[in-house]
């Protein structure tokens, strides 16, 4: 049997509103003191009732139009029944029936291919996030008991559900990537796995390639970074196709992606799956967009990373690949526009990002919006090389420097007095100098060894610890020798 | 006894500075002093506190400030509606010491209005019920008669205006909650069209039926107390974007050329002959006052009870699922996980009659079962409303009786909730609809019990039953006549 391995995904994305859901409660609840950002509405006290932020509205139908969505002008919002602790109205209002957006796509490029996988999106639909459970770590003395955080209660959010077109983990990945490049392009989100502003949830079964029989399939969960779906789902299309070439039989079920193990373990079987008895939510009035609204937010959306990706190639005339890597990240592109608006040579700029600064930036393990060189202080280091100050080579060096330190460039080179010298008369009597002391290798160069050349140009950077100009010396030095 | 008078006419004498607010509310302290251990209509009385509002009150009359329109009122608020810093249980052991950071925003604009609130009403627990009885506290008793019920849910809002322990009293009306009670006790009770005042701070039974409303001694206050808590609400979704009319007008003009609709479908096997027969002698007098009456057909009426308990009791399981013993209120004591301190805390924390409607909602949302019940009662509440708009294309109002009885015995029926069931099947289709309804005194029994007669409107024409429940009031002087419970108590005294 050929196996096809058929994914689909549904992705819980944070909308950064200011305020909450239904309340007056900000969004900006991570590293707040528990239950500080909450208000008898998103603590669910009795007698409260939700009033619907229209700024949500506003960020999911961006959202909407930016995947290709009908944005549908009546939705609902219902009701989600279900006991538990993070939950304080014992439901989520939700979206069922009639999801604000429908029918949408996306497209990720294809692997080692220069076309073009088209993924579907079944339905965008909002709805407010729940609490969070903390449990006590064994040597508290509160280990006996789990605490709840209200803080995050009533996030607006937007569940993105795909329909089931990814092939592989890999292709998952990329989606997921691309949807986190889209969202910051949108303003809507961060779009940060690892602190859960973007969380990702798959359902995965396997296809008989010549039957076109679809397996069982089952739900992954906890799969909090993007390397994490990627292994996760890999176990997991391993562990069915294991199964089936076996005769085993996959049950429908929830599993959990266990980070430490490297596997996929069961969370709940089928039978013990929720009965969520959905109802219209009496509290809120159907939701209606005129579409004024919706033109005025189409009109309105920013630029998405598939037209800044052109537009890089077209204003900067960078290759493809230049483009592709700096424009897959809002961070990213911003940085370089920033950069490009005061330094116009395109492509060295790009080289100095996608080498030097990202190699610092993933060493560090930190993001290119905390980096402590900004676009200009970049831009300045640029300029000292091509006026002459520093070479090329050394303002590698300063950089790195710059990287550690957030010193800026000039203050560098200063201290540590590593200009360029650009007295020529010195420059001249040290290349005499080198000829003098290097007979043997004058003679091979003479005879035609290119190599010793590079051997006396390298005697007077070493003289000068590297602060001669290169191209200088060069010309200079094959002018005296010939 | 300024315990015995109107707000209308408490304002009145305050505003002439006949009395002061601090001889007004020691009169009503005086009267719940009296009586309350008979009626039990409060579950908490705000003593200390009233009485420090009643002073603050006078200390502005005498520096001349402005007077605001209830000065000097005093304000009973049914236990389902919130009010910052004062216990709140819903008449049910579950939210015992629930005490609410906020205020309802009907309280907080009566409040502001300088009403004096002197205490928290008994009820239903969660309003699930038509005597109080269900209250799990204590039953509340008529001050008609104190062997019978005061009907229910709001029935310590509606005991407390009829015993004379307050001037007015909120109560909230999902499925006829206060017009049964004030039928019961023989005062007005007003539930407004749904979307007309602001549900924000009553805690939820039926999201898509509760309406709070004013339960008083005569029309004008309920026309009073709309004028207050009516229009739209930014904390309330499902409140409507419409001007709100001065109702005290509507108690200015005649009822020349109103035309009046009988359901014929009311008037059915049930119904107590001497409440069908006061009905028909207070139809006799608004013929009288130049009305036109005609019977028409709400065909659907039968299927009103089977859908209320469908869709009452799907939003009530969704509603309630929150005690859970976690955040507020009641929790249990257990060892084990999380399940079970869900189990016992609600095992022990809900009455029966709470318990049996959480299980026939969560039942009828239930996968596999929704279409057949929650989803057919809905499409029924449709049919109903439709009802109501053919026959107010050929009529202003309709009038029915409110309940089909006076006021029954205490556990008369508490065993039988079928039975209790049906003491609403008049007022129960008004909710479904959406529409507003009035209850008022039309009357007496052979026994001397009250007898209600209900006055349906318009969506959004409070106006018209107000004028017509005025025109009434009147013209008879039935409203004139006190409950016994003074003489009740002076007997029980000497003896």
């Amino acid at each position: 049997m050929k196996e096809l391995i058929v994914i689909g995904l549904e992705v819980h994305v944070q909308l950064m509103t200011d305020a909450k859901m239904f309340c007056h409660c900000s969004t900006n609840y991570i590293g707040k003191k528990p239950n500080t950002n909450t208000c008898p509405v998103c603590l669910g006290l009795p007698g409260s009732l939700p009033v619907l932020n229209r700024k949500v509205i506003e960020y999911a139908v961006r959202l909407g139009l930016a995947l290709n969505c009908k944005v549908n002008r009546v939705s609902k919002f219902h009701r989600k029944n279900y006991f538990y602790p993070d939950l304080p109205k014992a439901y989520q209002i939700s979206q069922f029936d009639m999801p604000l957006n429908t029918n949408g796509h996306v497209d990720i490029p294809k692997e080692n291919v220069k076309e073009k996988r088209r993924i579907g999106i079944t339905r965008i639909h909002i709805e407010e996030d729940a609490g969070k459970l903390i449990h006590e770590e064994a040597s508290s003395d509160l280990s006996h008991c789990s605490l709840v955080d209200y803080n995050r209660c009533g996030i607006p959010l937007a569940e993105i559900v795909t329909e089931p077109d990814f092939r592989s983990p890999e292709e998952a990945r990329v989606f997921l990537m691309k949807l986190r490049n889209i969202v910051q392009h949108l303003g809507v989100c961060d779009g940060n796995m690892e602190e859960g502003s973007m969380r990702c949830d798959a359902n995965i079964s396997i296809k008989d390639a010549k039957t076109g029989k679809l397996g069982t399939k089952t739900e992954v969960k906890n799969m909090n970074s993007f390397k994490s779906v990627k292994k996760a789902l890999d176990f997991e299309a391993k562990r069915q196709i294991k199964m089936l070439k076996d005769g085993e039989k996959i049950v429908q079920e929830t599993r959990r992606w266990d980070e430490e193990r490297q596997m996929t373990v069961t969370m709940r079987g089928k039978e013990e799956a929720h009965d969520y008895r959905y109802f219209p939510e009496p509290d809120l009035p159907p939701l209606k967009i005129d579409s004024k609204m919706i033109c005025n937010i189409k009109y309105n959306l920013p630029e998405l990373p598939d037209d800044r990706k052109k537009r890089f190639l077209e204003d900067y005339k960078l290759p493809e690949y230049d483009a592709d890597i700096l424009t897959s990240s809002k961070t990213m592109g911003d940085f370089y526009e920033q950069a490009a608006s005061e330094y116009k040579k395109n492509k060295i700029l790009s080289n100095w990002i996608m080498g030097e600064l990202m190699r610092c930036i993933n060493e560090e393990k930190t993001d290119i919006e905390k980096s402590p060189i900004s676009p200009q202080n970049l831009v300045e280091l640029l300029k000292l090389v091509d006026k002459g100050t520093i070479s090329g080579k050394m303002a590698k060096d300063v950089f790195e420097k710059m990287f550690r330190t957030g010193k800026k460039a000039a203050q560098i080179i200063k201290e540590e007095g590593i200009t360029q010298i650009t007295d020529k008369n010195q420059l001249v009597e040290m290349i005499n100098k080198v000829i003098k002391e290097n007979p043997k290798s004058v003679n091979d160069y003479k005879k035609g060894n290119e190599k010793a050349l590079n051997f006396l140009i390298g005697q007077v950077m070493r003289f000068t610890r590297g602060r001669a100009n290169p191209d200088f010396v060069f010309s200079t030095m094959k002018k005296m020798l010939e | 006894m300024f315990n015995q008078l109107t707000a209308g006419d408490i304002v009145s004498l305050i505003k002439k500075r006949e009395i002061s607010a601090c001889e007004v509310t020691n009169d009503i302290f005086k009267q719940i002093d009296r009586v309350e251990n008979n009626v039990k209509a409060f579950l908490y009385i705000n003593r200390e506190n009233a009485i420090e509002q009643a002073k603050s009150i006078d200390d502005k009359i005498r520096r001349g400030e402005e007077i605001p329109i209830l000065a000097g009122v005093a304000l009973t608020v049914k236990d389902i509606l919130a009010v910052r810093g004062m216990e709140t249980t819903c008449g049910s052991k579950i939210l015992k010491g629930f005490v609410p950071p906020y205020s309802a925003t009907v309280v907080r604009a009566l409040r502001e209005a300088g009403a004096i609130i002197i205490g928290k009403a008994n009820m239903d627990e969660f309003a699930m019920g038509s005597s109080t009885e269900n209250s799990a506290f204590y039953a509340t008793c008529n001050p008609w008669d104190t062997e019978r019920v005061p009907g229910g849910s709001s029935g310590g809002s509606a005991a407390a205006v009829a015993a004379d322990e307050t001037h007015i009293a909120l109560g909230t009306d999902t499925g006829g909650s206060i017009r049964q009670p004030a039928s019961f006790c023989g005062i007005v009770g007003l539930k407004p069209t749904y979307g007309r005042v602001s549900r924000y701070g009553l805690i939820a039974y039926a999201s898509s039926l509760d309406q709070i409303g004013p339960m008083t001694k005569d029309v004008k206050d309920a026309a009073i107390m709309m004028n207050i808590i009516s229009g739209q609400d930014k904390k309330d979704a499902t409140s409507a974007n419409l001007k709100v009319p001065d109702y005290l007008n509507a108690c200015r003009e005649g009822l020349k050329g109103l035309k009046i609709g009988i359901p014929r479908e009311y008037f059915i096997e049930g119904l107590d002959l001497e409440v069908k027969k006061t009905i028909e002698q207070s139809l006799k007098i608004y013929e009288k006052l130049g009305a036109e009456i005609s019977e028409v057909s709400l065909p659907h009426t039968e299927y009103s009870l089977p859908a209320y308990y469908l869709i009452a009791t799907a939003e009530a399981s969704s509603n309630l699922a929150r005690y859970d013993g976690v955040q507020y209120g009641y929790r249990a004591k257990v060892d084990g996980d999380i399940s079970s301190l869900y189990q016992k805390t609600r095992s022990e924390g809900f009455g029966n009659e709470v318990k049996r409607r959480i299980m026939l909602g969560t039942y009828a949302l239930s996968s596999g079962y929704y279409d057949d019940y929650y989803l057919k009662a809905q499409k029924v509440r449709t049919l109903i409303r439709e009802d109501f708009n053919n026959v107010f294309e050929k009529c202003d109002v309709l009038i029915t009786p409110t309940a089909p009885t006076p006021a029954f015995k205490l556990s008369e029926k508490i065993n039988d909730p079928l039975t209790m069931y049906l003491s609403d099947i008049y007022t129960i289709p008004i909710n479904l609809a959406g529409i507003p309804a009035i209850s008022i005194n039309c009357g007496y029994s052979r026994t001397n019990l009250p007898i209600g007669m209900q006055i349906i409107g318009k969506s959004f024409d409070e106006e018209t039953i107000i004028r017509v429940a005025y025109n009434f009031e009147q013209y008879s002087d039935i409203r004139k006549q006190k409950s016994p419970i003074n003489i009740f108590v002076a007997k029980e005294n000497v003896e």
